[in-house]
Protein backbone atom coordinates (compact mmCIF):
# COMPACT_ATOMS: atom_id res chain seq x y z
CA UNK A 1 0.00 0.00 0.00
CA UNK A 2 1.09 3.45 -1.20
CA UNK A 3 1.52 5.92 1.86
CA UNK A 4 -0.88 8.88 1.83
CA UNK A 5 2.12 11.11 2.97
CA UNK A 6 5.48 10.77 3.06
CA UNK A 7 8.46 13.03 4.49
CA UNK A 8 12.15 12.35 3.59
CA UNK A 9 15.19 14.32 5.29
CA UNK A 10 12.68 17.38 5.73
CA UNK A 11 14.38 20.23 7.03
CA UNK A 12 13.78 23.87 8.27
CA UNK A 13 14.86 26.62 9.85
CA UNK A 14 13.96 30.37 9.96
CA UNK A 15 17.24 32.71 10.02
CA UNK A 16 19.59 31.13 12.59
CA UNK A 17 16.45 29.08 14.28
CA UNK A 18 16.57 25.66 13.43
CA UNK A 19 12.66 24.54 13.58
CA UNK A 20 12.50 21.03 11.81
CA UNK A 21 15.77 18.75 11.57
CA UNK A 22 16.39 15.60 9.58
CA UNK A 23 12.53 14.06 9.82
CA UNK A 24 11.35 11.54 7.73
CA UNK A 25 8.07 9.72 8.39
CA UNK A 26 5.12 7.79 6.88
CA UNK A 27 1.39 7.27 6.85
CA UNK A 28 -0.72 4.83 5.35
CA UNK A 29 -4.36 5.26 4.06
CA UNK A 30 -6.68 5.32 6.83
CA UNK A 31 -4.06 5.28 9.75
CA UNK A 32 -3.54 7.91 12.11
CA UNK A 33 0.19 9.43 13.27
CA UNK A 34 -0.09 11.47 16.59
CA UNK A 35 2.65 14.40 16.65
CA UNK A 36 3.70 15.02 19.98
CA UNK A 37 6.00 17.29 21.67
CA UNK A 38 6.50 20.77 23.78
CA UNK A 39 5.79 24.25 23.07
CA UNK A 40 8.26 25.50 19.61
CA UNK A 41 9.44 21.53 18.75
CA UNK A 42 7.82 22.22 14.89
CA UNK A 43 4.91 20.01 15.02
CA UNK A 44 2.53 22.86 13.87
CA UNK A 45 4.78 23.61 10.99
CA UNK A 46 5.25 19.98 10.26
CA UNK A 47 1.56 20.71 9.06
CA UNK A 48 1.80 23.41 7.46
CA UNK A 49 4.74 22.04 5.52
CA UNK A 50 2.33 19.01 4.45
CA UNK A 51 -0.41 21.66 3.46
CA UNK A 52 2.26 23.24 1.34
CA UNK A 53 1.41 27.17 3.54
CA UNK A 54 5.53 26.44 4.20
CA UNK A 55 8.05 25.25 2.13
CA UNK A 56 10.88 22.70 3.55
CA UNK A 57 14.93 23.90 3.00
CA UNK A 58 15.91 20.67 2.37
CA UNK A 59 14.22 17.10 1.84
CA UNK A 60 11.21 15.74 -0.20
CA UNK A 61 7.36 15.46 0.72
CA UNK A 62 5.03 13.81 -0.73
CA UNK A 63 0.84 13.40 0.05
CA UNK A 64 -1.34 11.30 -2.23
CA UNK A 65 1.81 10.44 -4.43
CA UNK A 66 2.38 13.89 -5.61
CA UNK A 67 5.66 15.99 -4.46
CA UNK A 68 4.68 18.75 -2.85
CA UNK A 69 7.61 20.21 -1.66
CA UNK A 70 8.61 22.20 -5.04
CA UNK A 71 5.14 22.41 -6.68
CA UNK A 72 3.52 26.21 -7.18
CA UNK A 73 0.61 27.43 -5.22
CA UNK A 74 -1.35 26.89 -8.50
CA UNK A 75 -0.82 23.16 -8.62
CA UNK A 76 -0.69 22.84 -4.71
CA UNK A 77 -4.53 23.89 -5.04
CA UNK A 78 -5.44 20.54 -6.86
CA UNK A 79 -3.27 18.58 -4.33
CA UNK A 80 -5.30 20.47 -1.13
CA UNK A 81 -8.52 19.29 -2.70
CA UNK A 82 -7.82 16.20 -0.85
CA UNK A 83 -6.78 17.73 2.49
CA UNK A 84 -8.96 19.39 5.58
CA UNK A 85 -7.24 21.27 8.12
CA UNK A 86 -8.56 21.89 11.59
CA UNK A 87 -6.52 24.80 12.65
CA UNK A 88 -5.59 25.86 16.67
CA UNK A 89 -8.53 28.04 17.55
CA UNK A 90 -10.37 26.92 14.82
CA UNK A 91 -9.90 29.86 12.24
CA UNK A 92 -13.20 30.25 11.07
CA UNK A 93 -14.13 33.04 8.97
CA UNK A 94 -15.57 36.07 11.56
CA UNK A 95 -17.40 37.85 8.56
CA UNK A 96 -19.62 34.36 7.81
CA UNK A 97 -22.21 32.20 9.50
CA UNK A 98 -21.74 28.41 10.88
CA UNK A 99 -23.57 27.44 7.48
CA UNK A 100 -20.98 29.79 5.19
CA UNK A 101 -18.07 28.48 6.59
CA UNK A 102 -18.87 24.88 6.68
CA UNK A 103 -19.95 24.80 2.96
CA UNK A 104 -17.33 27.19 2.16
CA UNK A 105 -15.46 24.80 0.18
CA UNK A 106 -18.39 23.50 -1.65
CA UNK A 107 -19.93 26.88 -2.43
CA UNK A 108 -16.10 28.02 -3.73
CA UNK A 109 -16.06 24.77 -6.43
CA UNK A 110 -19.49 25.19 -7.24
CA UNK A 111 -21.61 22.36 -6.02
CA UNK A 112 -24.87 22.56 -6.72
CA UNK A 113 -26.42 24.60 -3.72
CA UNK A 114 -28.91 21.90 -2.90
CA UNK A 115 -26.18 19.15 -3.06
CA UNK A 116 -24.29 21.50 -1.04
CA UNK A 117 -26.53 22.46 2.15
CA UNK A 118 -27.57 18.93 2.26
CA UNK A 119 -23.43 18.18 2.98
CA UNK A 120 -23.42 21.15 5.62
CA UNK A 121 -26.77 19.55 7.17
CA UNK A 122 -25.01 16.17 7.23
CA UNK A 123 -21.59 17.23 8.50
CA UNK A 124 -23.32 19.73 11.06
CA UNK A 125 -25.08 16.64 12.32
CA UNK A 126 -22.15 14.95 12.24
CA UNK A 127 -20.64 17.11 15.64
CA UNK A 128 -24.00 17.78 17.01
CA UNK A 129 -24.10 21.14 15.89
CA UNK A 130 -27.03 21.38 13.27
CA UNK A 131 -28.81 23.92 15.12
CA UNK A 132 -26.01 26.62 14.96
CA UNK A 133 -26.22 25.94 11.46
CA UNK A 134 -27.06 30.10 11.58
CA UNK A 135 -25.18 31.42 14.32
CA UNK A 136 -22.08 33.50 13.61
CA UNK A 137 -18.59 32.30 15.12
CA UNK A 138 -18.47 34.66 17.46
CA UNK A 139 -21.52 33.34 19.30
CA UNK A 140 -20.36 29.84 19.37
CA UNK A 141 -18.15 29.20 22.67
CA UNK A 142 -14.34 27.46 22.26
CA UNK A 143 -15.12 23.65 21.68
CA UNK A 144 -18.23 24.47 19.09
CA UNK A 145 -16.11 26.71 17.52
CA UNK A 146 -13.24 23.78 17.13
CA UNK A 147 -16.27 21.33 16.27
CA UNK A 148 -17.46 23.74 13.37
CA UNK A 149 -13.73 23.80 12.11
CA UNK A 150 -13.81 19.93 11.81
CA UNK A 151 -16.50 19.80 10.21
CA UNK A 152 -15.61 22.34 7.77
CA UNK A 153 -12.17 20.59 7.63
CA UNK A 154 -14.63 17.28 6.72
CA UNK A 155 -17.00 18.94 4.37
CA UNK A 156 -15.48 17.66 1.31
CA UNK A 157 -15.19 15.07 1.98
CA UNK A 158 -11.22 15.00 1.71
CA UNK A 159 -8.85 11.41 1.98
CA UNK A 160 -6.60 13.27 4.50
CA UNK A 161 -7.00 15.41 8.28
CA UNK A 162 -4.93 17.46 9.64
CA UNK A 163 -5.86 18.56 13.21
CA UNK A 164 -3.75 21.19 14.70
CA UNK A 165 -4.37 20.90 18.61
CA UNK A 166 -8.07 20.40 17.67
CA UNK A 167 -8.07 20.35 21.69
CA UNK A 168 -5.79 22.30 23.33
CA UNK A 169 -7.56 24.93 25.76
CA UNK A 170 -10.99 23.04 26.18
CA UNK A 171 -12.39 21.37 29.49
CA UNK A 172 -12.01 18.14 29.42
CA UNK A 173 -15.61 17.17 28.42
CA UNK A 174 -15.81 19.09 25.50
CA UNK A 175 -12.38 17.95 24.40
CA UNK A 176 -13.59 14.28 24.55
CA UNK A 177 -16.21 15.37 22.23
CA UNK A 178 -13.98 16.94 19.61
CA UNK A 179 -11.86 13.36 20.14
CA UNK A 180 -14.01 11.33 19.55
CA UNK A 181 -14.79 13.13 16.10
CA UNK A 182 -12.05 12.43 14.93
CA UNK A 183 -12.00 8.26 16.02
CA UNK A 184 -15.64 8.39 13.95
CA UNK A 185 -14.21 10.38 11.45
CA UNK A 186 -11.23 7.57 11.20
CA UNK A 187 -13.25 4.47 11.47
CA UNK A 188 -16.25 5.55 10.26
CA UNK A 189 -14.70 7.78 6.90
CA UNK A 190 -12.23 5.87 6.45
CA UNK A 191 -9.67 9.22 7.41
CA UNK A 192 -6.39 9.39 7.28
CA UNK A 193 -5.20 11.36 9.93
CA UNK A 194 -2.58 13.40 11.33
CA UNK A 195 -3.07 14.93 15.11
CA UNK A 196 -0.72 17.54 16.32
CA UNK A 197 -1.01 17.82 20.45
CA UNK A 198 0.58 17.86 23.40
CA UNK A 199 -2.79 16.78 25.37
CA UNK A 200 -1.23 13.18 26.16
CA UNK A 201 -4.80 12.00 26.98
CA UNK A 202 -6.56 12.90 24.01
CA UNK A 203 -3.85 11.41 22.13
CA UNK A 204 -3.98 8.33 23.98
CA UNK A 205 -7.64 8.03 23.49
CA UNK A 206 -7.78 8.27 19.78
CA UNK A 207 -4.98 6.10 19.47
CA UNK A 208 -6.32 3.35 21.50
CA UNK A 209 -10.04 3.50 20.94
CA UNK A 210 -12.03 2.44 17.97
CA UNK A 211 -16.08 3.80 17.08
CA UNK A 212 -18.73 1.68 16.49
CA UNK A 213 -22.76 1.80 15.91
CA UNK A 214 -25.10 0.18 18.04
CA UNK A 215 -28.37 0.52 17.27
CA UNK A 216 -28.25 3.91 15.60
CA UNK A 217 -25.86 5.27 18.48
CA UNK A 218 -22.10 5.39 18.44
CA UNK A 219 -20.02 3.41 21.29
CA UNK A 220 -16.40 4.25 21.59
CA UNK A 221 -14.30 0.98 22.92
CA UNK A 222 -10.63 -0.07 23.03
CA UNK A 223 -9.68 -1.12 20.28
CA UNK A 224 -8.30 -4.11 19.44
CA UNK A 225 -4.40 -4.61 18.68
CA UNK A 226 -4.36 -4.39 15.24
CA UNK A 227 -6.10 -1.88 14.98
CA UNK A 228 -4.29 0.30 17.56
CA UNK A 229 -1.07 -0.64 15.68
CA UNK A 230 -2.74 1.56 13.06
CA UNK A 231 -2.03 4.72 15.17
CA UNK A 232 1.58 5.44 15.58
CA UNK A 233 3.10 8.25 17.64
CA UNK A 234 5.92 10.66 16.89
CA UNK A 235 7.69 12.96 19.76
CA UNK A 236 9.46 15.53 18.26
CA UNK A 237 12.23 17.21 20.01
CA UNK A 238 13.99 20.83 18.95
CA UNK A 239 12.90 19.71 15.62
CA UNK A 240 13.86 16.08 15.76
CA UNK A 241 12.12 12.90 15.90
CA UNK A 242 13.48 11.16 19.14
CA UNK A 243 10.44 8.77 19.14
CA UNK A 244 8.63 6.67 16.41
CA UNK A 245 6.57 3.71 17.66
CA UNK A 246 2.96 2.67 19.01
CA UNK A 247 1.10 3.89 21.96
CA UNK A 248 2.94 0.69 24.05
CA UNK A 249 5.69 1.17 22.70
CA UNK A 250 5.71 5.05 24.14
CA UNK A 251 4.36 3.81 27.58
CA UNK A 252 7.26 1.78 27.64
CA UNK A 253 9.97 3.80 26.53
CA UNK A 254 12.92 4.68 29.26
CA UNK A 255 14.04 7.69 27.15
CA UNK A 256 14.26 10.43 30.07
CA UNK A 257 12.47 13.14 27.70
CA UNK A 258 9.86 10.89 27.08
CA UNK A 259 9.73 9.74 30.47
CA UNK A 260 9.37 13.80 32.16
CA UNK A 261 7.04 14.31 28.91
CA UNK A 262 4.44 11.42 29.60
CA UNK A 263 4.39 12.33 34.09
CA UNK B 1 25.87 50.35 13.45
CA UNK B 2 26.99 49.21 10.27
CA UNK B 3 24.91 46.08 11.07
CA UNK B 4 21.98 47.81 11.79
CA UNK B 5 21.94 49.95 8.51
CA UNK B 6 22.71 46.30 6.70
CA UNK B 7 19.46 44.61 8.36
CA UNK B 8 17.51 48.29 7.75
CA UNK B 9 18.20 47.90 3.94
CA UNK B 10 17.59 44.39 3.90
CA UNK B 11 13.93 44.67 5.75
CA UNK B 12 13.19 47.68 3.48
CA UNK B 13 14.22 45.92 0.08
CA UNK B 14 12.29 42.39 1.18
CA UNK B 15 9.31 44.98 1.52
CA UNK B 16 9.54 46.34 -1.78
CA UNK B 17 10.01 42.65 -3.12
CA UNK B 18 6.71 42.08 -1.82
CA UNK B 19 5.05 44.53 -2.55
CA UNK B 20 5.92 44.29 -6.12
CA UNK B 21 5.21 40.79 -6.04
CA UNK B 22 1.64 40.92 -4.76
CA UNK B 23 1.10 43.73 -7.38
CA UNK B 24 1.75 40.74 -9.81
CA UNK B 25 -0.02 38.52 -8.45
CA UNK B 26 -3.05 41.14 -8.18
CA UNK B 27 -2.24 42.51 -11.53
CA UNK B 28 -2.36 38.16 -12.83
CA UNK B 29 -6.07 37.77 -10.82
CA UNK B 30 -7.56 40.80 -12.15
CA UNK B 31 -7.20 39.37 -16.18
CA UNK B 32 -8.03 35.87 -15.49
CA UNK B 33 -10.85 34.31 -14.13
CA UNK B 34 -12.48 33.09 -11.40
CA UNK B 35 -13.90 36.54 -10.25
CA UNK B 36 -15.62 37.01 -6.91
CA UNK B 37 -18.82 39.33 -8.13
CA UNK B 38 -20.41 39.35 -4.63
CA UNK B 39 -17.16 40.40 -2.80
CA UNK B 40 -16.49 43.14 -4.96
CA UNK B 41 -20.05 44.71 -4.82
CA UNK B 42 -19.50 44.25 -0.87
CA UNK B 43 -16.35 46.48 -1.06
CA UNK B 44 -17.76 49.01 -3.46
CA UNK B 45 -20.57 49.44 -0.57
CA UNK B 46 -18.27 49.33 2.03
CA UNK B 47 -15.55 51.75 0.56
CA UNK B 48 -17.73 53.98 -1.59
CA UNK B 49 -21.06 54.62 0.24
CA UNK B 50 -18.89 53.94 3.55
CA UNK B 51 -16.62 56.74 2.82
CA UNK B 52 -19.41 59.13 1.61
CA UNK B 53 -19.81 61.25 4.67
CA UNK B 54 -16.45 62.20 5.16
CA UNK B 55 -15.66 62.95 1.56
CA UNK B 56 -18.77 65.47 1.70
CA UNK B 57 -17.84 66.99 4.73
CA UNK B 58 -13.93 67.51 3.81
CA UNK B 59 -15.12 68.45 0.56
CA UNK B 60 -17.59 70.95 1.40
CA UNK B 61 -15.32 72.46 4.28
CA UNK B 62 -12.05 72.73 2.35
CA UNK B 63 -14.35 74.43 -1.11
CA UNK B 64 -15.91 76.91 1.34
CA UNK B 65 -12.54 77.79 3.80
CA UNK B 66 -11.14 78.25 -0.01
CA UNK B 67 -13.84 80.52 -0.72
CA UNK B 68 -13.30 82.74 2.70
CA UNK B 69 -9.65 82.75 2.31
CA UNK B 70 -9.37 83.57 -1.59
CA UNK B 71 -11.87 86.44 -1.46
CA UNK B 72 -9.64 88.23 1.49
CA UNK B 73 -6.53 87.90 -1.09
CA UNK B 74 -8.66 88.41 -4.22
CA UNK B 75 -10.17 91.49 -2.65
CA UNK B 76 -6.49 93.31 -2.94
CA UNK B 77 -6.75 93.21 -6.46
CA UNK B 78 -10.38 93.91 -6.83
CA UNK B 79 -10.59 90.59 -8.00
CA UNK B 80 -13.45 89.24 -5.75
CA UNK B 81 -15.54 88.55 -8.69
CA UNK B 82 -13.07 85.72 -9.97
CA UNK B 83 -13.05 83.17 -6.61
CA UNK B 84 -15.12 80.96 -7.76
CA UNK B 85 -12.38 80.58 -10.51
CA UNK B 86 -10.20 79.57 -7.93
CA UNK B 87 -12.63 77.46 -6.02
CA UNK B 88 -13.42 75.15 -9.28
CA UNK B 89 -9.95 74.68 -10.17
CA UNK B 90 -8.39 74.44 -7.31
CA UNK B 91 -10.83 71.76 -6.32
CA UNK B 92 -10.45 69.73 -9.27
CA UNK B 93 -7.05 69.82 -9.75
CA UNK B 94 -5.60 69.35 -6.76
CA UNK B 95 -7.33 69.76 -3.18
CA UNK B 96 -10.53 67.52 -4.09
CA UNK B 97 -8.25 64.23 -5.17
CA UNK B 98 -5.24 64.85 -2.51
CA UNK B 99 -7.67 65.56 0.29
CA UNK B 100 -10.05 62.51 -0.68
CA UNK B 101 -7.04 60.16 -0.93
CA UNK B 102 -5.99 61.17 2.77
CA UNK B 103 -9.08 60.35 3.71
CA UNK B 104 -9.33 57.07 2.33
CA UNK B 105 -5.91 56.63 3.52
CA UNK B 106 -6.95 57.07 6.95
CA UNK B 107 -10.71 55.30 6.30
CA UNK B 108 -10.05 52.28 4.32
CA UNK B 109 -6.34 51.57 4.10
CA UNK B 110 -6.39 51.32 8.07
CA UNK B 111 -9.54 49.27 7.62
CA UNK B 112 -8.06 47.26 5.16
CA UNK B 113 -4.64 46.79 7.05
CA UNK B 114 -6.69 45.50 10.15
CA UNK B 115 -8.82 43.56 8.74
CA UNK B 116 -6.22 41.44 6.85
CA UNK B 117 -4.24 41.41 9.52
CA UNK B 118 -6.80 39.95 11.68
CA UNK B 119 -7.22 37.31 9.70
CA UNK B 120 -3.10 36.80 9.10
CA UNK B 121 -3.10 36.18 13.06
CA UNK B 122 -5.85 34.03 13.32
CA UNK B 123 -4.71 31.69 10.45
CA UNK B 124 -7.58 32.44 8.42
CA UNK B 125 -5.40 33.46 5.41
CA UNK B 126 -3.81 29.67 5.99
CA UNK B 127 -6.99 28.45 5.81
CA UNK B 128 -8.27 29.74 2.60
CA UNK B 129 -5.72 28.59 0.98
CA UNK B 130 -6.15 25.05 3.01
CA UNK B 131 -9.50 25.28 1.48
CA UNK B 132 -7.85 25.96 -1.72
CA UNK B 133 -9.06 29.69 -2.41
CA UNK B 134 -6.16 32.16 -3.37
CA UNK B 135 -6.32 35.00 -0.69
CA UNK B 136 -5.43 37.48 -3.49
CA UNK B 137 -8.03 36.67 -5.66
CA UNK B 138 -10.80 36.43 -3.03
CA UNK B 139 -9.56 39.29 -0.98
CA UNK B 140 -7.19 41.39 -2.83
CA UNK B 141 -8.90 42.20 -6.20
CA UNK B 142 -12.27 42.65 -4.58
CA UNK B 143 -10.51 45.70 -2.32
CA UNK B 144 -8.50 46.76 -5.70
CA UNK B 145 -11.09 46.72 -8.00
CA UNK B 146 -13.59 48.92 -5.62
CA UNK B 147 -10.83 51.44 -4.63
CA UNK B 148 -9.85 52.03 -8.49
CA UNK B 149 -13.41 52.45 -9.16
CA UNK B 150 -14.74 54.33 -6.24
CA UNK B 151 -11.72 57.08 -5.78
CA UNK B 152 -12.95 59.25 -9.16
CA UNK B 153 -16.36 59.08 -8.13
CA UNK B 154 -15.24 60.01 -4.10
CA UNK B 155 -13.23 62.51 -5.67
CA UNK B 156 -15.88 63.91 -8.15
CA UNK B 157 -18.43 64.33 -5.35
CA UNK B 158 -15.66 65.79 -3.05
CA UNK B 159 -14.79 68.45 -5.97
CA UNK B 160 -18.87 69.17 -6.20
CA UNK B 161 -19.56 69.79 -2.66
CA UNK B 162 -16.37 71.58 -2.42
CA UNK B 163 -17.59 74.15 -5.52
CA UNK B 164 -21.21 74.41 -3.75
CA UNK B 165 -19.32 74.92 -0.27
CA UNK B 166 -17.98 77.69 -2.31
CA UNK B 167 -20.85 79.39 -3.81
CA UNK B 168 -22.08 79.38 -0.06
CA UNK B 169 -19.43 81.30 1.12
CA UNK B 170 -19.24 83.60 -2.06
CA UNK B 171 -22.67 84.30 -1.89
CA UNK B 172 -23.80 84.34 1.56
CA UNK B 173 -20.54 86.38 2.94
CA UNK B 174 -18.31 87.71 0.15
CA UNK B 175 -21.42 88.71 -1.52
CA UNK B 176 -20.52 88.17 -4.67
CA UNK B 177 -23.85 87.45 -7.52
CA UNK B 178 -24.41 83.76 -7.72
CA UNK B 179 -24.81 84.06 -11.51
CA UNK B 180 -21.05 85.36 -11.69
CA UNK B 181 -20.34 82.68 -9.21
CA UNK B 182 -20.98 80.00 -11.48
CA UNK B 183 -19.81 81.85 -14.60
CA UNK B 184 -16.41 81.74 -12.82
CA UNK B 185 -16.20 78.58 -11.91
CA UNK B 186 -17.18 77.90 -15.66
CA UNK B 187 -14.63 79.55 -17.43
CA UNK B 188 -11.90 78.13 -14.56
CA UNK B 189 -12.43 75.04 -15.64
CA UNK B 190 -10.26 73.13 -18.92
CA UNK B 191 -10.90 69.50 -20.30
CA UNK B 192 -7.62 69.08 -19.35
CA UNK B 193 -8.51 69.30 -15.57
CA UNK B 194 -11.26 67.22 -15.88
CA UNK B 195 -8.88 64.87 -16.95
CA UNK B 196 -6.31 65.17 -14.59
CA UNK B 197 -9.04 65.11 -11.69
CA UNK B 198 -10.13 61.29 -12.87
CA UNK B 199 -6.45 60.51 -13.44
CA UNK B 200 -5.34 61.28 -9.83
CA UNK B 201 -7.72 59.83 -7.73
CA UNK B 202 -7.62 56.67 -9.97
CA UNK B 203 -3.85 56.00 -9.34
CA UNK B 204 -4.12 57.17 -5.07
CA UNK B 205 -6.80 54.65 -4.95
CA UNK B 206 -4.90 52.44 -6.58
CA UNK B 207 -1.74 52.81 -4.06
CA UNK B 208 -4.29 53.25 -1.02
CA UNK B 209 -5.84 50.12 -1.28
CA UNK B 210 -3.03 47.91 -2.10
CA UNK B 211 -1.04 49.36 0.44
CA UNK B 212 -3.58 48.63 2.88
CA UNK B 213 -3.13 45.22 1.33
CA UNK B 214 0.29 44.48 1.49
CA UNK B 215 0.68 45.81 5.36
CA UNK B 216 -2.22 43.80 6.45
CA UNK B 217 -0.93 40.37 4.71
CA UNK B 218 2.68 41.14 5.80
CA UNK B 219 1.02 41.18 9.97
CA UNK B 220 2.99 39.14 12.46
CA UNK B 221 2.59 39.47 15.79
CA UNK B 222 -0.27 38.98 17.40
CA UNK B 223 -3.28 41.23 18.26
CA UNK B 224 0.12 44.01 19.09
CA UNK B 225 0.83 43.30 15.32
CA UNK B 226 -2.59 44.28 14.02
CA UNK B 227 -2.07 47.69 15.70
CA UNK B 228 1.07 48.38 14.48
CA UNK B 229 0.10 47.16 10.96
CA UNK B 230 -2.97 49.56 10.91
CA UNK B 231 -0.71 52.41 12.03
CA UNK B 232 1.90 51.42 9.33
CA UNK B 233 -0.74 51.34 6.53
CA UNK B 234 -2.28 55.05 7.43
CA UNK B 235 1.36 56.43 7.89
CA UNK B 236 2.28 54.69 4.39
CA UNK B 237 -0.86 55.32 2.38
CA UNK B 238 -0.77 59.40 3.83
CA UNK B 239 2.72 59.35 2.30
CA UNK B 240 1.70 57.78 -0.89
CA UNK B 241 -0.64 60.18 -1.77
CA UNK B 242 1.18 63.19 -1.29
CA UNK B 243 4.28 61.63 -3.13
CA UNK B 244 1.91 60.06 -5.81
CA UNK B 245 0.30 63.25 -6.38
CA UNK B 246 3.24 64.55 -7.27
CA UNK B 247 4.66 62.33 -9.57
CA UNK B 248 1.22 62.21 -11.50
CA UNK B 249 0.60 65.91 -11.85
CA UNK B 250 4.00 66.27 -13.15
CA UNK B 251 3.27 63.77 -15.77
CA UNK B 252 -0.02 64.81 -16.58
CA UNK B 253 1.48 67.87 -17.00
CA UNK B 254 3.71 67.25 -19.53
CA UNK B 255 1.16 64.91 -21.35
CA UNK B 256 -2.32 67.33 -21.33
CA UNK B 257 -0.71 70.87 -21.14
Amino acid sequence: MDPSIELKHVSLAFDDKVVLKDVSFELLPGHTKVILGGSGSGKSTTLKLILGLLKPDGGTIWVNGKRVDQISEQDMMAVRADIGMVFQEGALFDSLTVEENVGFKLYEENVPEEDADRRVQEVLGFVGLDEFIDRMPSELSGGQRRRVAIARAMAAKPGILLYDEATTGLDPITAMTVDEEMVKLRDFEGVTSIIVTHQLRDAFFVATHEAARQNRHVKFTPADPQKADEAEFIMLKDGVVCFEGNATELRASSDPYIRQFLS
Amino acid sequence: MFELLERWLKSAILEVQEYVRLQAATIRAMTSPPFYYRDIIMQLDAIGVGSLTVVVLTGFFTGAVLALQSGITLDQFGARPFVGRLVSASMLKELGPVLTGLMLAGRIGSGIAAELGSMVVTDQINALRALGTDPVRKLVVPRVAAGLLMAPILTIIADTVGILGGWMIAVFQLRVASSLYWTSVIDGLYPNDAWMSLIKPFCLGYAIVTIGCHVGLRTSGGTQGVGNATTSAVVAASVAVIAVDFFVTRLLITLLY
